[in-house]
């Protein structure tokens, strides 16, 4: 059975593969069809085999459940080794399953919603390699696989945000995204770099994800090393993930047809941070400076990105906010070191955070592209199921209690107050994200569905219920969304945190999960209650806001100006980023090319040149040419020669 | 006797140059087709060559010679490849291939002259990537100089007389110290005249006091620079790359930089183990200068083409980083990366000037949006960017990683502003790329560019080639080229060790030693 595991998991990422270059190179000589079907259908094979691969795991036993298969090897030099081969455990199970069932999901609904375009070829075969890059990364067993998913996945980022490249906004974007991100994978391979030779240095040269979680304890304990080699990493996710200060690329990439937005921006690559923490959580509870570091970040952009949420009035940007702070809730897992339950809410996030992207382009889709939530509103009735999906999706994502999002982020936030890595101040920051997660959620939906119509009568017109290829996939989400949680229902409530055992063998033992068995059960279902309230309180203030008073968010916002303008310019960090950085940057560049190098290196060799020139002019003049001259000079030296040689 | 396939490989160029000049001067596809067969065998030889190349073997194979010169100074016939050259020599007559197609509808004049300096300039430069006598290697060395200079100067674009004849100047600066040096060694070698000997592998075998290894280092390191090139000599680079016509630009960046890096390998670290290692510090610092100072200035280029031919400061910044490190992975990234940067950077000067034939301009500004009017152009312009900015699975992530991995044993300081310099080659790359491809197609010029040809599409399959497979599966590289790296190393360290006991120390870091200690566990 394991050898059959083997070659399953080798066949999935495949699949993306071939569909990638049948839709890459013919993408102009087939129809749009064919081009979709492709697309969907590698994507389905994927799947099938993620889930035969899984069925089969759980049969194993638990001890046996982390299995290597290999291709081929890449690079290999000295002591350094890589190769393509693939680690499959519990952790690379979940998450396959999640990239290849939701990335179905999300291409079919791609096929209704690029309906028309001229670029479908294109499309499907970014999306399709950005499934390959995504399984790489989730399936590599050693680093430097994970880094070319990781690098893989940010190249079909920045060519799909910038797909629709003959706007300026969406080059921009891609750039931005591609570039930010280069600076957060800096810390990664340093980091990369540093474990090797500090495992090399202890007579272990690997890169192996296996090894590393298996020796790191008796390598790396105690050092100060693994702090350092843990920040760099870190630093690599706040890129990837979208946590402060690398966070900005996010909102932008909304520029990006809006199932890339689901399926990249939201359900996947953006946790690719979360999942290589998780991965190497062994490395982590190493380093407790570091793990305070995550819960801090993870926390705080949580809370931060949900502030910036609160006021926009760009349906994706709220979104894209939602989705950072989101990503922070998982980090906050990571950093007090409940790894089982930042993938939990990883999983549950791709859920309904794919729902409510793919709803908002539903609505896009009606509204003509119409992105702007004032110019929306009543949709309810045009649209009875993409209403019903997002409402759907809005509930879990506000953590109301029975659907996904609920079971999953009261989990963090328990795990934030009692954890050994814990601390209450996590736990309120968290619980005040979730306020205002609930706000700001319930305000689009109120915005975009309920009240009276403010979209342009001649749009209106022309408002349609979205087709089926978009629509089913909807309701398939939306039904995940509300029972994707009770697979990790808590002993709380009855259940038996099956998840949370599932994964149990991957994470290293005795810390986080474990720790908070000493506390009581009362305890817990305290802050469930406070989880519940939070939700409560922010939904209640969405809906006085917005179905009841509507005019009184822009009395507050006439009130409050400064307040108001800093949450909607986003703290202005894009303008401080360009003001510190990327203006001195250009301007030193341009210094150094046309005055150190025109003027300064080459003016020397030129200068040099034109000495020797000069001189040469003024040497040239003794070679008149003229025979007497030259005649004269030879009978001044002979004088002198004679003179020297008699009078000496 | 066995085939002197490296006789043939040199000299069949050169075979071809007999054949054009007996060809009428207005046969021009004739001539051209002529020039493309002799490469496109060249180039078949050197693969057989390659596959017959045993890797674990360290020594010097397919060796001609030595024969007997010219008799009375003791100078030798003597041709052999190893490790360190064995991917330079199959490099060459590829990229001259490439940039021979790359000439059919661009180069319509005087085609006869630019065909035998092509060729002629190949046989310099596999002479000097196989050479294995200091004088022999002293001569290809400078015969290349000469095709070069009138490629720029009569085929080269606006200011080409003042870029020919300062690239020339430089070269001819650095390589005259070089000879120098040369008789300073050919001195060494006997006391007795009529003994003395410019082989190499007679002068490897030489003690040579540390002092004096200093300046003959420093007369070696000279010519290399400046060919490389390391910041501050790098000036000569962009005007003649600017100026030089596509073809010669290809070749300029493909394997005329690489004679100087490979320079490096082949002489100074073995012949001046202990300056070399005097010398880590100021070279690497000079590499990580290149590195950073070339990819800023890169940045704000308005001009395509001077814009990767900074971009070429920075690559090779990065290939002197690794050399430096004195580490088998930095040393083999090294030597991969040169291949990488030929082939990348030789593709995208082919690239440029591809629109430069349509367009007749090269300024950023004058594009934009053309992904519109040629999308093969635009993804195969694409593919090559990624290569050059390092992305996993293409070539130049190999080397690049290799080579920051080697550095950061070696010094982990380097490495981080080495990798610094990754950061900022997707800056510049992505920024031109977009202000070219990206946007609306608003001019109207640039909407009637036509999308690539087969001949063009076909001179680009091969680089897709290359940068897949060395980014995928480098294992049919890096296999032939260790072994040869390892012995480099090796040769340095231990006659280094010999000399100053105390040099070696200080540079064998610790890391070395815990993993040997590791390894005999």
């Amino acid at each position: 059975m394991e050898e059959q595991i083997k070659i399953l998991v080798k066949l999935v990422p495949l699949f993306p593969l071939i569909g990638f270059l049948l839709n890459g190179i013919l993408n102009r000589k087939l129809p749009e069809k064919t081009v979709g079907f492709i697309g969907s259908f590698t994507i389905f094979c994927s799947f099938v085999l993620s889930a035969w691969a899984f069925i089969l795991l759980i049969q194993l036993p638990e001890h046996a459940r982390s299995l290597q298969s290999s291709w081929f090897d890449w690079v290999v030099s000295g002591s350094f080794s890589s190769a393509f081969s693939f680690l499959y455990d519990p952790l690379a199970a979940v998450m396959m399953l999640v990239v290849t069932g939701v990335g179905f999901l999300i291409h079919v609904y791609s096929v209704g919603y690029m309906h028309g375009d001229g670029g479908v070829g294109r499309y499907f075969s970014y999306l399709n390699l950005f499934v390959f890059a995504m399984l790489t990364l989730v399936m590599g067993d050693n680093l430097l696989l994970l880094y070319l998913g990781w690098e893989g996945v940010g190249l079909c980022s920045y060519l799909l945000i910038g797909f629709w490249f003959h706007k300026d906004s969406a080059s921009n974007a891609g750039n931005k995204a591609f570039i930010v991100n280069r600076v957060g994978d800096f810390g990664f391979a340093l980091g990369v770099m540093l474990l090797f030779w500090t495992f090399a240095a202890a007579g272990h040269p690997t890169i192996s994800l296996m090894e590393i979680a298996h020796l790191s304890p008796e390598i790396l304990a105690g050092g100060g090393i693994v702090t350092l080699i843990t920040l760099l990493l870190f630093l690599g996710a706040t890129g990837k993930s979208a946590q402060i200060p690398l966070y900005v690329w996010l909102p932008d990439a909304m520029e990006g047809p809006t199932p890339v937005s689901a399926l990249i921006h939201a359900a996947t690559m953006v946790t690719a941070g979360v999942y290589m923490i998780c991965r190497l959580s062994a490395l982590f509870v190493l380093a407790p400076v570091t793990m305070l570091v995550v819960a801090i970040i993870g926390a705080v952009t949580a809370l931060y990105a949900a502030t910036i949420g609160l006021v926009q009035n760009d349906i994706k940007r709220v979104l894209a906010y939602s989705t950072i702070s989101q990503l922070g809730y998982m980090f906050l897992a990571c950093g007090v070191g409940a790894f089982a339950s930042g993938i939990f809410h990883l999983m549950t996030h791709a859920f309904f955070k794919a729902l409510l992207f793919m709803c908002a382009g539903s609505v896009m889709h009606a509204l003509a592209g119409e992105l702007d939530m004032q110019k929306m509103g009543g949709l309810k009735k045009y649209m009875p199921y993409t209403f019903v999906t997002m409402f759907i999706g809005t509930l879990a994502i506000s953590g109301v209690p029975l659907l996904s999002g609920f079971f999953s982020k009261d989990e963090i936030l328990y795990n934030a107050f009692t954890s050994q890595y814990g601390h209450p101040l996590l736990w309120v920051i968290g619980l005040i994200a979730a306020i205002l997660t609930a706000f700001y959620m319930f305000r689009l939906l109120f915005l975009t569905f309920y009240g009276k119509s403010r979209i342009d009568p001649e749009v209106e017109k022309h408002v349609h219920e979205s087709p089926a290829s978009m629509t089913v996939p909807l309701m398939i989400l939306a039904f995940l969304a509300i029972v994707g949680g009770y697979i990790g229902l808590p002993h709380a409530l009855g259940g038996g945190a099956w998840f949370e055992k599932f994964l149990h063998p991957v994470f290293p033992g005795g810390h986080g999960e474990s720790a908070a068995v000493h506390h009581s059960i009362n305890l817990e279902y305290n802050l469930m209650l406070a989880s519940v309230i939070a939700a409560g309180i922010g939904i209640f203030v969405a809906f006085m806001f917005y179905i009841v008073n509507p005019e009184r968010p822009k009395e507050l916002a006439a009130k409050f100006p400064g307040v108001y303008n800093t949450l909607l310019n986003k703290y202005y960090i894009d303008e401080f980023y360009n003001a510190v950085i990327v203006q001195p940057v250009i301007a030193i560049s341009r210094f150094f090319w046309q005055v150190t190098d025109l003027r300064g290196v080459d003016g020397f060799a030129n200068g040099l040149a034109i000495v020797i020139g000069w001189l040469s002019s003024k040497f040239r003049v003794i070679h008149t040419g003229f025979l007497r001259n030259y005649a004269l000079v030879f009978a001044v030296g002979v004088i002198i020669l004679l003179g020297y040689v008699m009078f000496r | 006797m066995e085939w002197p396939i490296l006789t043939w490989i040199v000299f069949l160029p050169l075979l071809g140059c007999l054949v054009i000049l007996l060809l009428d001067k207005t046969w021009h596809n004739a001539i051209r087709w002529t020039a493309l067969i002799a490469t496109s065998v060249d180039f078949i030889l050197t693969i057989i060559l390659f596959c017959k190349f045993d890797g674990s073997n360290t020594d010097m194979q397919f060796v001609v010679g030595p024969f007997p010169w010219i008799e009375s100074l003791g100078v030798t016939f003597s041709l052999g490849v190893d490790g360190i050259a064995i991917l330079l020599v199959i490099l060459t007559p590829f990229l001259t291939a490439i940039a021979i197609a790359s000439t059919w509808t661009s180069i319509t004049e005087k085609v006869k002259g630019f065909m035998i300096s092509m060729l002629l300039l190949q046989t310099g430069m596999l002479g000097v990537f196989v050479a294995t006598d200091l004088f022999l290697f002293y001569i290809f060395w400078e015969v290349m100089l000469i095709p070069m200079y009138f490629m720029i100067g009569i085929w080269g674009g606006g200011r080409k007389i003042y870029a020919a004849v300062k690239f020339v100047l430089f070269t001819m600066f650095g390589s005259l110290l070089m000879l120098l040096a040369i008789i300073k060694l050919y001195v060494m070698t006997s006391p007795d005249p009529l003994l003395r000997t410019t082989d190499l592998m007679t002068i490897l075998n030489m003690k040579i006091t540390p002092d004096l290894q200093v300046w003959l280092f420093l007369a070696f390191a000279l010519a290399f620079a400046i060919k490389v090139p390391l910041f501050p000599f790098h000036t000569w680079l962009p005007d003649a790359h600017v100026e030089a016509p596509t073809a010669g630009s290809v070749i300029l960046a493909g394997v005329l930089l690489k004679m100087g890096t490979y320079g490096f390998l082949r002489f100074c670290l073995p012949l001046f183990p202990d300056a070399t290692l005097q010398f880590v510090p100021l070279i690497s610092i000079l590499s990580l200068i290149g590195i950073t100072y070339g990819a800023l200035i890169s940045m704000v280029q308005k001009d395509v083409k001077s814009l990767v031919a900074y971009s070429s400061v920075a690559h090779l910044g990065f290939v002197m980083l690794g050399m430096f490190a004195l580490t088998t992975q930095g040393v083999t990234g090294s030597i991969l990366q040169m291949i990488n940067h030929g082939i990348a950077t030789g593709a995208l000067f082919f690239l440029v000037g591809v629109i430069y034939e349509r367009r007749h301009t090269r300024l950023i500004s004058d594009f934009g949006g053309i992904a519109h009017v040629m999308p093969l152009y635009a993804t195969i312009f694409m593919i090559v960017t990624l290569a050059s900015i390092g992305l996993p699975g293409t070539n130049g992530f190999v080397g690049e990683f290799l080579i920051l991995l080697g550095t950061f044993k070696a010094n982990p300081v380097y490495a981080v502003i080495g990798t610094a310099g990754i950061v900022l080659a997707a800056v510049y790359m992505l920024w031109m790329v977009q202000r070219v491809f990206f946007g609306k197609c608003d001019k109207e010029e640039n909407r009637k560019m036509a999308d690539m040809n087969c001949r063009e599409a076909f001179i680009a399959l091969p680089i897709v080639i290359m940068i897949f497979w060395i980014g995928i599966y480098p294992k049919t590289f890096i296999d032939k080229i260790e072994p040869s790296v390892k012995k480099v190393i090796e040769t340095v360290k231990s006659k280094a060790l010999a000399g100053d006991e105390a040099a070696f120390e200080v540079y064998n870091s610790s890391f070395e030693n815990a993993r040997e200690k590791g390894k005999s566990e």
